[in-house]
């Protein structure tokens, strides 16, 4: 097999940003991604770099101000909005989400790119749904209303629901605010066995730099308006987390891969 | 994966409701018609009293009839605009949707001496079902288009009071320079009512209803995907503005012809997705769309049953008494729930 077919989602010289009117404001720029599948890639970089940007245009909610995404080895926006679903899931924060749903609701809503009109069912589907609720260990939880979950539970239960929908690529935008160590780790290493197990193409943003630099097979560090893709170890040893915060406030060690204050 | 199945007793419960109100509706008002009388006309059977036979197939049936899809209609039309809005609040009347329609049919009415032209179009026909369904499009569209800019649930509500007063300042500058009969007319028709509908307007009245209700079983699925939010939904493989285009048609000719014909009804189209929701504990549109049209048809025929004051020789206006059992349908709900979920 090749090397180009294990890439799932690739962007050439994609520039993103937002469009008011007829004025652009480029946020990142020639970007130029290879995400490969089985691996669990992470994506860090200060507040307002772009994370977040970038992460909608790769899944195609927004629009590239120029260059292109390639999904499959077919361009994004050229693919129809139903075959796309069944491609490619996101996890997002702050979206309405109805919180009368329960787990079980919720997980399911996963499945509607594969049911009929009728929103019905088939035997794949629920043995899908379980399959998710299992992986992230939710079985228990699966009648408990949205409102009810913790923070924790409630990214668990989004993440079954992306789960479910059984694509390659899972793009996931910070699903770790607002937790505390043990279920940051947790979410982390959950889902980097689904990479691995399920050999699904994860990318995901974090602001917990220190510990994705542990857990994440690849990263793409965004600095200034640029983003570089490689292994942590290599990202380590090109020095680029020395220089990733402004103003020299904050430092790198080599050594122990943390920050420290100057 | 919740099942209608989880859900029979409850439709059961509406079900029943729906055809016993159905016939104590049409058999009680000034004159009190036995159960076995009305079957008897019901089933065509021409024996019983001339006068009852008239009473029931030329009166008391088409009322019924309208009842029940004002009811339904207005509940459906809530429902999509809670789930589209991402809002409780949202409903027909509250975000001035209702208010579109009485503008076109003031403009109908009113606007014939005000703009010299002659109103000779009928009100009641398609003449002020589609100068009715025009005015909610207009309104609907622009909420919408405010909406996506504003994601603030206060403002939306705060932009649909403003339309509603915006309305009335309109309908009355029209109202200044109309003759008093034409005002007249107005008025009656915004105290709502559910009768004197004839057979040919309950015609033109279903048939709008019909094509509202299947557009809204066409986007059930979407409503669906709609309640993780605009984003997930695309992801979902929901086209956003195919989806939105539907609802807002649909919403527009159901809320457009019912206000068309039977006035502006208040509390409806709010108050019966909630009771639903609350009842059935369910999310799923699947559930309440139909438990919505079952459940918005039930309220809506008490209410008639109510206004037509059994025993007594007048009829009070619609509009009132669903506004008097709503309001504290909807106050009672948050006090309960202190914050009501969509």
């Amino acid at each position: 097999m090749s090397e180009d077919q294990n890439i799932s989602l690739s962007s050439s010289q994609l520039s993103a940003g937002y469009t008011s009117g007829k004025e652009n404001t480029i946020i990142v720029q020639n970007v130029n991604l290879r995400l490969k599948r089985g691996l669990f890639t992470t994506m860090v970089g200060i507040n307002g770099s772009g994370k977040s940007t970038l992460l909608r245009t790769l899944a195609g909610l927004q629009k590239p101000i120029s260059g292109g995404v390639l999904l499959q080895n077919s361009l994004l926006n050229t693919i129809g909005i139903e075959k796309k679903a069944k491609k490619l899931s996101v996890v997002l924060t702050g979206q309405y989400i109805s919180k009368n749903l329960t787990v079980l609701e919720l997980v399911a809503l996963g499945r509607q790119p594969y049911t009929n009109w009728l929103g019905k069912l088939s035997r794949e589907d629920k043995d899908q749904i379980l399959n998710a609720l299992s992986a992230t260990e939710l079985e228990d939880l699966k009648n408990t209303a949205c409102h009810a979950l913790s923070d924790g539970q409630f990214q668990r239960a989004l993440i079954a629901r992306a789960l479910a929908q059984n694509t390659e690529v899972i793009l996931l935008d910070e699903p770790t605010t607002h937790l505390d160590l043990h279920h940051k780790a947790s979410i982390f290493s959950l889902l980097k066995t689904i990479a691995h197990e399920q050999q699904k193409t994860i990318l995901c943003t974090s602001h917990d730099i220190e510990l994705v630099l542990e857990m994440s097979d690849e990263m793409i560090v965004i600095h200034d308006r640029n983003a570089i893709q490689n292994t942590p170890k290599n990202l380590i040893d090109s020095g680029v987390f020395e220089h990733l915060f402004p103003d020299n406030i904050i430092g790198f060690s080599k050594e122990t891969h943390r920050f420290f204050i100057r | 994966m919740s099942s209608t199945g989880k859900h029979s007793v409850q439709f059961f419960i509406l079900g029943a409701l729906l055809v016993l109100l159905f016939l104590v509706n049409i058999g009680l008002g000034s004159v009190l018609i036995p159960l076995k009388a009305i079957i008897q006309i019901i089933l065509g059977d021409e024996t019983v009293k001339e006068a009852w036979h008239y009473i029931i197939l030329d009166y008391r049936l088409p009322k019924a009839l309208a009842a029940i899809m004002t009811g339904s209609g207005l509940a459906v039309a809530g429902l999509m605009m809670q789930t589209l809005f991402k809002n409780p609040l949202a409903g027909p009347f509250v975000l001035g949707i209702s208010s579109g329609a009485s503008l076109g049919v003031a403009f109908l009415i009113l606007g014939g001496s005000a703009f010299g032209f002659s109103a000779l179009i009928i009100p009641n026909g398609w003449g002020s079902i589609i100068s009715a369904s025009l005015g909610s499009f207009t309104v609907l569209s622009i909420v919408l288009l405010v909406a996506s800019r504003v994601r603030d649930a206060m403002a939306l509500l705060i932009i649909g009071l403003m339309f509603g007063s915006l309305t009335s300042a309109v309908v009355s500058i029209l109202a200044y320079f109309s003759p008093a009969e034409e005002l007249q007319r107005y008025m009656f028709w915004s105290f709502g009512s559910l009768g004197d509908i004839s057979w040919q307007a309950l015609g033109i009245l279903s048939t709008c209803y019909f094509i509202g209700i299947v557009l809204a079983l066409a986007v059930t699925k979407s409503l669906n995907s709609l309640l993780l939010g605009d984003h997930y939904a695309q992801t979902l493989g929901v086209s956003l503005q195919k989806s939105r285009f539907i609802i807002l048609i649909a919403t527009s000719i159901l809320a457009g012809s019912l206000t068309a014909f039977v006035g502006p009804i208040a509390f409806v189209g709010l108050a019966v997705p909630h009771l639903i929701r609350q009842w059935f504990t369910a999310s799923n549109h699947w559930i309440l769309m139909p438990a919505c049209i079952l459940g918005g048809a039930v309220l809506m025929l008490f209410c008639d049953t109510l206004a037509q004051m059994p025993f007594f020789q007048f009829t009070l206006p619609i509009n009132a008494i669903t506004s008097i059992i709503g309001a504290p349908i909807v106050i009672w709900l948050l006090i309960r729930k202190k914050k009501i979920l969509f």
